[in-house]
This record gives C-alpha cells, structure tokens and sequence, in this order.
C-alpha cells in the first residue's frame, strides 16, 4: 500500500532529514513510526502526501509512483490519503458539521450525501451531539476527534496521523489510538507517527523507529531496545 | 475520480454526461451558491471590502462622469450644427431680375434647405435700428451693403466640412462676390470635444487599470489573511480552481457594488445639476436637457466594473494561491 524505495529528503538548508529509508506497508495494515523530535517522522509522512518531494528514491502508494503525479494531480491523491495532525488544523470559523464536512463538499458531493457521511463519521468518534458546535467550544481530545472524523469522512484506503496524542494526557491519547484501531479493522492502512512509546508499547502493532534520519529499527516493538535506540 | 485506485471512485461528484447547454445552466445553477457564498464572506468581514468598494466606486464614476457629459455635449454640438448658415454677398451691378433668377436657382440647388434673401435696403434698415448711427448713414450718398442671401443647408451638409464644400461650389456662382461660411466656433467646438474625449479615454482608461490594481491588492490581503484555510483545503484536497473560485467571486461582487456606486453618485450629481442647467438652457432659450445613463449604459457601466473586478482578483489569485502551500505540520 505505502512502499518507500530508497528514499532521501534534505531540506535546503543542507540537512539530511531521511536516509535511504525502504519498507512497505500491506494494504489494511497499521503502523506506528516513531523516534526522536527531529528523526525526521513528519518529513517521512509529507513525503506520502505530496507535501515533500524525496530528493533520492521513491515512493509508492498503490503501485504508483507519486514522483509521475504531476502538481496538478496531488488535490486527487491527498482525497486518498486521511491526514491528522497534533494541532488539528480545524477551521475556526466554521461548525464541526462544516469542518467534517470539507473533504466531502470538495469532491461535490450533493448535500444528502454529505449530511449522511457527516453524521456516520461524527457517530464513529461520538460527537453527534456537537456538530453545530465550533472548534473553540470543544475540548482538545474532541477537537482531535473532529480531526479524525474529517479524515475518515470520504472513507479513504489510508490514514496518516502526526502526533495525534502529542496534546493529550493518556487515557484521551488511548481512546484515540482505539479509534484508530477501529478504522484499521475495516481496512484502512493507518500509519501513526509518534514519540509516546509507552503508548505504543500497550498497542503491539508493527513499529517504525527512526534517529537521525536513518531507519534503525523495522518491526514489533521490543521492550528491552526501548532504552538502547531512545 | 481517484488517481491511485481504481476501484474507488466518490460516489457524490456526478459525472454524468451533460450536452453543452445543460452543462452551461448547471455551471451558473451551480455557482449561485459559490455566489451567495461570496458575498457571505464579503459580509463576515465588510471593513476592507466597504473600503474597496468605496474606492472603486469613486474610481469608477469620473469616467462615468466623463462619458456622460460627452454625451450631453454631443447633443449640444448637434443642437447647434442645425444653425449653420452660409452668407452670400452678391454683386452690387446685378438687376433685380437676376437676383430673382439666381434666388430661385440657388432654392432650387439640391444640398439647400432654404434661402432667405435680405436686400441691401433691408440690410441697412437693419443696422440702422440696431447701431443707432441713422444720422451718420444719411450722409451717405448711396448704399454700400450688398444684397445678401442667407443659405440652410438641408441637415446632412450643415456639419462643418460639407457645410464648406458648399461654400465653395456656391461661390463659384457667377452673382456671388464671395461667401462666408461662420462655422469656426463649431470646428473649435469640435476640437474641444474630441479632446474631451481623448482625455476621457486615456483617463479612463488609467481609472479602469487602478480599479483593477485595488481590487487585486484588497483580493491579495484577504487571500494572506485566509492562509490557514487555504492550507488546510489544500490538504484535505482542494483543488486550486476549487480554491481560487471564491476569490474570483468575490472580485465580481466589488466590481458589482463599484458600478452600483458609480451609477448612484452620477445620477444624485446629475439631480444635484439639473436645476442650473435648466436655468442655463432656459437663458438660450433652448431645451436642453442633461441625460443620464440610459438602462442599457448602466448594465454596460456593471458589466464593465464587474469584469474589471473580476480580472483583479483573476490577476492575483493564481498566483498567492500557488505560493501558499500546507507547511510543516507542527
Ligand atoms: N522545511 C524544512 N526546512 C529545513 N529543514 C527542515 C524542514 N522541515 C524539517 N526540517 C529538518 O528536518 C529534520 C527532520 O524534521 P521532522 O521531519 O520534522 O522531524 P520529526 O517530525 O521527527 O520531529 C529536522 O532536523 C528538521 O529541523
Ligand atoms: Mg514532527
């Protein structure tokens, strides 16, 4: 589903944020990539959705090679990719309904549909009853939840969260992963970026571990090269 | 549509097959709501755009201006043209059957509307009355004014320059001594005009392109301002026509509101001067009077600010929208 071929990103001021990294990601799998701040997970992730062309390598989704998408191209591939981030990136000025609504409104789906989608998604997260709300009005695990249910909305076949848990205190960031999980046991890819290890240690899913760029690690996560790599 | 998978395909955009027609009312049926979202968005921040639309509305109304009052003096000018009249001095040695014959003559001639004949008895009568010197005149011995005939040309040679090949082809006329043609003050009037109106269009045309500017710069501010937006339409998958089209929208909408001001300013200037004009006309003795715009000049004077609007925000959006892309994803 997500392949990466050798794949090297330096960023203009000469630093190497990925180094030769390859794996593979089967279609309805779920992952955590994780490492240092700095080891270069966000740049992994931009990479998947067009926000950074790799300088070396290349990179899959599906078969295809993203570096034939031209820039044209990339609204249509970013509509197969759900992406989450830390800090939500809601829109302020709009409802909850409006904001989950977003992706669906773009690809010109007629409002029936819409307002059906909207609901199953804000159902998932269990936020039916906020929809008329704004981003302000809830709290930061919800507003996370608002996040999902705008990635999942259109149902793509891959999901890509950024620090998701990065604001939440534990108990919020395992609901969170639970609802992950949740998408992942319908078929979604899912890869999640994180530093939270002890998260990730209670989850015993496949994990990526990163430091300075390089790809150390590749597989489930060992308790014992918790301390060693990190 | 879905590049990457094939078997995925979004259930909700209609991909129907739609002839050309259908397609171009479901492309205005369609973006009525953009429309209405437009001027939702106008609404939700009115400072700036009030601004804009103020400025462009002044911008707008002095060429308006201009037009229209190169409109009235065009129909000054023609009012006027009518009054142009040719004077023939005939010969003083021919007898009075010779000027009857050459009266009918010149009466009869094609390009003529009408001939008055004053004699040189009248003539002097005349100025006697009006110049108070009878006394003087009576010391003279005998008459020196000429006979005169006073030519109309019928309407399609009284404009300056056929009016004057008349001139010429009446005064090779063996009865005529010479002729005069008092039509400088319209040849002046005419240079005057057409300078009014060069000056119209280049300062129209240096109004029009500020409208533009303005429109673009405040098209501009609002798209860096909406930077967070764009980002995350951009993200979510918005293509750039979907993120552009707002703007554009937006651009027609000052255009509109530009126009309607524009249009409003000229007629309370006009109800403002009508009064005086009156006044003016009624002294001439004339009835003229000051015309506005006409309902088609004012769809005109819209759908130009609303394309000037529209090619302002046309200029910049392709452009900051390309510039603005979804950064680091903190
Ligand atoms: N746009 C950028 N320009 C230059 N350097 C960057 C840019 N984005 C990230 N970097 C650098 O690349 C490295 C990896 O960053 P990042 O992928 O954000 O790591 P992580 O998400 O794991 O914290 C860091 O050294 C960071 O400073
Ligand atoms: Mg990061």
């Amino acid at each position: 589903m997500i392949r990466f071929e050798q794949v090297s990103k330096s960023y203009s001021g000469g630093v190497q944020a990925l180094q030769k990294i390859s794996f593979h990601i089967q279609p309805g799998e779920m992952a955590f990539l994780t490492g240092h701040s700095g080891a270069g997970k966000s740049t992994l992730l931009k990479l998947i959705s067009i926000m950074e062309r790799p300088s070396a390598g290349h990179v899959f989704i599906n078969g295809h090679d993203l570096s034939k998408i031209s820039r044209k191209q990339i609204p249509y591939v970013r509509r197969d990719i759900g992406m989450i981030f830390q800090n939500h990136r809601l829109l302020r000025d709009n409802t909850i309904f409006d904001n989950i609504a977003l992706p669906l409104i773009i690809e010109g789906y007629g409002l029936k549909e819409i307002r059906k989608r909207v609901d199953t998604a804000l159902d998932k997260v269990g936020l039916l009853d906020k929809a008329r709300y704004y981003p302000n009005m809830l709290s930061g695990g919800e507003q996370q939840r608002v996040g999902i249910a705008r990635a999942v909305v259109n149902t793509p076949p891959i999901l890509l969260a950024d620090e998701p848990t990065g604001n939440l205190d534990p108990k919020l960031s395992l609901e969170i992963m639970r609802l992950f999980e949740e998408f992942n046991s319908v078929g979604t890819s899912v890869l999640i970026a994180t530093h939270d290890l002890g998260l990730i240690a209670r989850m015993k899913y496949r994990t990526l571990t990163l430091t300075k760029g390089r790809m150390v690690q590749d597989g489930l996560q060992a308790e014992e090269n918790q301390g060693a790599e990190l | 549509m879905s590049l990457l998978f094939k078997q995925r395909n979004s259930a909700g955009a209609n991909q129907r097959k739609l002839g050309i027609v259908a397609k171009i009312i479901a492309f205005f049926v369609g973006n009525i709501r953009h429309w209405l979202a437009a001027l939702g968005d106008i609404w939700r921040d009115p400072i700036p755009s009030i601004l804009t639309v103020a400025v462009l509305g002044v911008s707008l109304t002095l060429p308006s201006i201009m037009y229209v009052v190169a409109k009235n003096a065009q129909s000054v000018e023609q009012h006027w043209q009518n009054a142009a009249e040719i004077s023939l001095f005939l010969h003083t040695d021919l007898s009075d059957k010779q000027i009857q014959t050459f009266v009918k003559q010149v009466q009869l001639h094609a390009k003529v509307e009408k001939v008055t004949f004053v004699s040189n008895e009248q003539a002097l009568d005349e100025f006697e009355q009006l110049s108070g010197f009878g006394d003087a005149l009576n010391l003279l011995e005998a008459n020196p004014l000429p006979n005169v005939l006073i030519v109309i040309p019928l309407a399609e040679y009284a404009l300056a320059s056929p009016a004057a090949d008349l001139l010429t082809e009446l005064e090779q006329m063996r009865e005529v001594e010479f002729g005069k043609l008092d039509i400088e003050w319209l040849r002046r009037l005419n240079a005057v005009l057409s300078l009014i109106k060069d000056t119209m269009g280049s300062l129209g045309v240096l109004l029009c392109i500020s409208v533009v500017l303005i429109v673009g710069n405040t098209i501009r501010l609002s798209i860096i301002n909406r930077k967070e937006e764009i980002e995350v339409l951009k993200l979510v998958g918005a293509t750039d026509g979907f993120i552009q089209r707002p703007f554009l929208f937006t651009g027609l909408w000052y255009g509109f509101f530009g126009g309607l001001i524009a249009w409003l300013s000229i007629e309370i200037m006009l109800y403002y001067l009508s009064g005086s004009i009156v006044r003016i006309a009624d002294l001439y003795q004339s009835d003229f009077r000051l015309s506005g715009l006409s309902v088609a000049e004012m769809v005109n004077l819209l759908l130009i600010s609303m394309g000037l609007g529209l090619s302002g925000s046309y200029l910049v959006v392709r452009k900051q929208i390309l510039l603005i892309e979804p950064d680091s994803s903190i």
